[in-house]
């Protein structure tokens, strides 16, 4: 094994690394012996005595830390995956309308987007649960056979029942990360060969069929890393569920750390729960990804 | 390459110097202050009446009072003092980390709080003797907590009172909801839109946040009190000598006004006691005889400099909660142990 220059430089990049990575961990174990801190997970199963305004699963006040935490975890499954799927389709909707030949279709795309990615997420999110939801009036409104109900309590679908805190951050983060993915299939649409749009034209398809067929297979491979970053993006900034009273994992870490003083431990779990969610997420992305590349063949 | 080499080996021994160890260092946080110049103080800067961030950029309530007075007493200048905004969930990790010295952000005294093996920090007297209550609509005609069966009540998160409804409401077996928002200013939007039929804070909080209302009238706090909320500042576990000074800079206001010394008379005071050997208590007050305030690490005549600044508890009360002020609350347990309440100071001997 010979040793050049490079070599050495990178020998000493990662020494110089993971010692400071080391110091830091022994600082903050130090820190905490020192302040009578030290790492604990004891209070984990210790009965939290708070209730909480939704949950999936049945849950008391007199149920474990451990078991509010999962709670909240699972209410933040929830407005992820009906969030992802909402975005999904505000995006790719918009993000046709905005290569449409159709004048009045790009320009709605085009004002959308602008407001939807020019505005701070929180200020949306705010605006949509204390301007538009909760000013609705307290008697639900009826609306298509009662199909529909609508009151600033809650929102029914058929027998599906939403609070209003869900509705307005799924419609808050959807419309968010919805303008992001329609540039992102824009984007992906606008890779594919100019040729190709020729040869649809000539095989006398109609603009939808072509696209659907022709266009939109070939610009996947463009569209799936971006919308993976977007989908990740949306999973973190459910994080502000906060701010408007929904019930989500770190609404009640943040209860959880101030009743038992343990926010280092609070913030593990945390961190620990994206880590998970947003992995599983980025690998089902990866898959998709390798399914498109290994069933579109045909090389540029 | 010997360069490099030579420069790696630099960073590395500043990265080892910067390595902390389990020497324990007995240095109160009391010299760093007077080092510093300053006193960093916790506030919420968000509750009229307590701690509140004016328009022109000044903070202004009895929590920042209590600021003004400690820094008072170690600078003799009531302005030495540099304000950090908390929410509830942070405030402790700043105190403990150090990034305040003082936490003075209406903060409930308890147990856990006080312990070592809890939030570690040590309390000072309690500064404000408050209850947990729950404000209503006029109209809907609640009276009693009983009545608020399968409601919704809006709650700040992070608090005492989170848990506290919690408490009350599953022990007499009502159900409700919680609908739980992480700062006062959403609770108030949420009750006030309708979310809830009832908000819950301490009722020190509600009065201050229905003076902001548009019709207060309309709105009514339930006489039931939930919890006692006892407020106190807070400075870190395990240094005597900071936590001695807090307690007695706050023990010096209680004193002050159980002797009728204010902010108007204290220099016509000072000059009595010093022209009359006999008034042995004033003196002892003032620093003019024996050593007080040397024993807790502060100048003699500490007790000069807080009257002189900030004038003794009730006028502290007065300006801020009192009648005439913009959130005015009863001083029932908050008046001296003279007028029938719970403030007393031990003696200054």
């Amino acid at each position: 094994m010979s040793f050049n220059k490079s070599n050495i430089i990178q020998l000493i990049i990662i020494v110089l690394i993971t010692s400071l990575i080391g110091i830091l961990i022994n600082n903050l174990l130090i820190n905490l012996i020192r302040s009578d801190m030290g790492i604990s997970y004891n209070w984990i199963f210790q009965s939290s005595g708070f209730a909480i305004s939704e949950s999936t699963i049945p849950i008391k006040s007199t149920d474990s830390y451990a078991l509010v935490l999962l709670t909240g975890w699972i209410n933040s499954i929830k407005v992820i995956i009906t969030g992802l799927i909402l975005a999904s389709l505000i995006g790719t909707l918009f993000g046709v309308c905005s290569i449409s030949k159709n004048i009045l279709l790009r320009f709605i795309s085009f004002i959308y987007v602008s407001i939807a990615r020019q505005v701070p997420l929180l200020i949306q999110l705010l605006f949509w649960y204390f301007v538009v939801l909760l000013p609705i009036s307290r008697n639900p409104i009826h609306i298509m056979n009662s199909w529909i109900i609508i009151s600033n309590q809650n929102i029914s679908l058929g027998s599906i029942n939403l609070s209003v805190e869900f509705s307005a951050l799924v419609i808050g983060l959807s419309i968010f990360t919805g303008a992001s993915i329609a540039e992102v299939i824009r984007g992906g649409i606008n890779s594919v060969y100019k040729g190709q749009w020729e040869a649809y034209q000539s095989l006398g398809m109609s603009e939808f069929l072509g696209l659907r067929k022709i266009i939109f297979p070939q610009s996947l491979h463009a569209i799936i890393p971006g919308l993976t970053s977007q989908y990740l993006n949306l999973a973190k900034n459910t994080t502000l569920a906060i701010a408007i009273g929904y019930p989500d994992i770190y609404a009640i870490s943040d209860t959880t750390i101030t009743q038992t003083g343990r926010a280092i431990e609070g913030f593990f779990l945390l961190m620990a729960s994206f880590l998970l969610i947003n992995t599983i997420l980025t690998r089902l992305m990866e898959k998709a990804n390798s399914y498109i590349v290994n069933s579109t063949r045909f090389k540029k | 390459m010997k360069k490099i080499l030579f420069a790696s080996f630099i960073g590395l021994s500043f990265i080892g110097t910067s390595c902390a160890t389990l020497t324990k260092n007995q240095v109160s946080r009391l010299d760093i202050i007077k080092e510093r110049g300053e006193i960093k103080c916790g506030v919420s800067g968000q509750i009229p009446g307590f701690s509140f961030l004016k328009s022109n950029g000044s903070y202004s309530g009895i929590d920042v009072e209590i600021c003004k007075a400690i820094a008072a007493a170690i600078f003799g200048d009531m302005n030495k003092v540099q304000y950090r905004r908390l929410t509830a969930p942070e405030r402790f990790t700043a105190l403990k980390t150090g990034e305040i010295d003082v936490l003075s952000r209406n903060t409930t005294l308890n147990l856990t709080r006080d312990s070592a093996k809890g939030n570690g920090a040590t309390f000072a007297p309690v500064v404000f003797h408050d209850g947990q209550g729950l404000m209503v609509k006029k109209e809907s005609g609640v009276k009693l907590i009983s009545q608020l069966k399968n409601s919704n009540i809006c709650v700040g998160s992070g608090t005492t009172t989170e848990q506290n409804i919690n408490d009350i409401f599953q022990e007499r077996n009502i159900p409700y909801t919680p609908i739980k928002y992480q700062d006062l200013n959403q609770v108030v939007t949420g009750y006030l839109q309708g979310r809830c039929s009832a908000m819950t804070s301490d009722k020190s909080q509600l009065a201050a946040a229905r003076s902001g209302f548009k019709k207060p009238e309309d709105h009514i706090i339930l006489d039931e009190t939930l919890s006692k909320e006892p407020l106190a500042p807070a400075s870190v576990g395990g240094d005597q000598r900071l936590s001695d000074a807090i307690r007695w800079i706050i023990y010096a206001l209680f004193t002050a006004e159980e002797l009728n010394i204010t902010k108007g008379n204290i220099d016509s005071k000072f000059k009595l006691a010093k022209e009359n050997s006999n008034l042995l208590q004033l003196r002892r007050l003032f620093g003019i005889e024996g050593n007080l305030g040397d024993k807790l690490g502060l100048p003699n005549d500490f007790v000069v400099s807080i009257i002189r600044s900030t004038g003794n508890y009730k006028e502290i009360y007065d300006r801020h909660l009192g009648e005439k002020s913009a959130v005015p609350i009863p001083r029932g347990l908050n008046r001296s142990y003279k007028d029938g309440g719970l403030q007393i100071a031990p003696p200054f001997k």
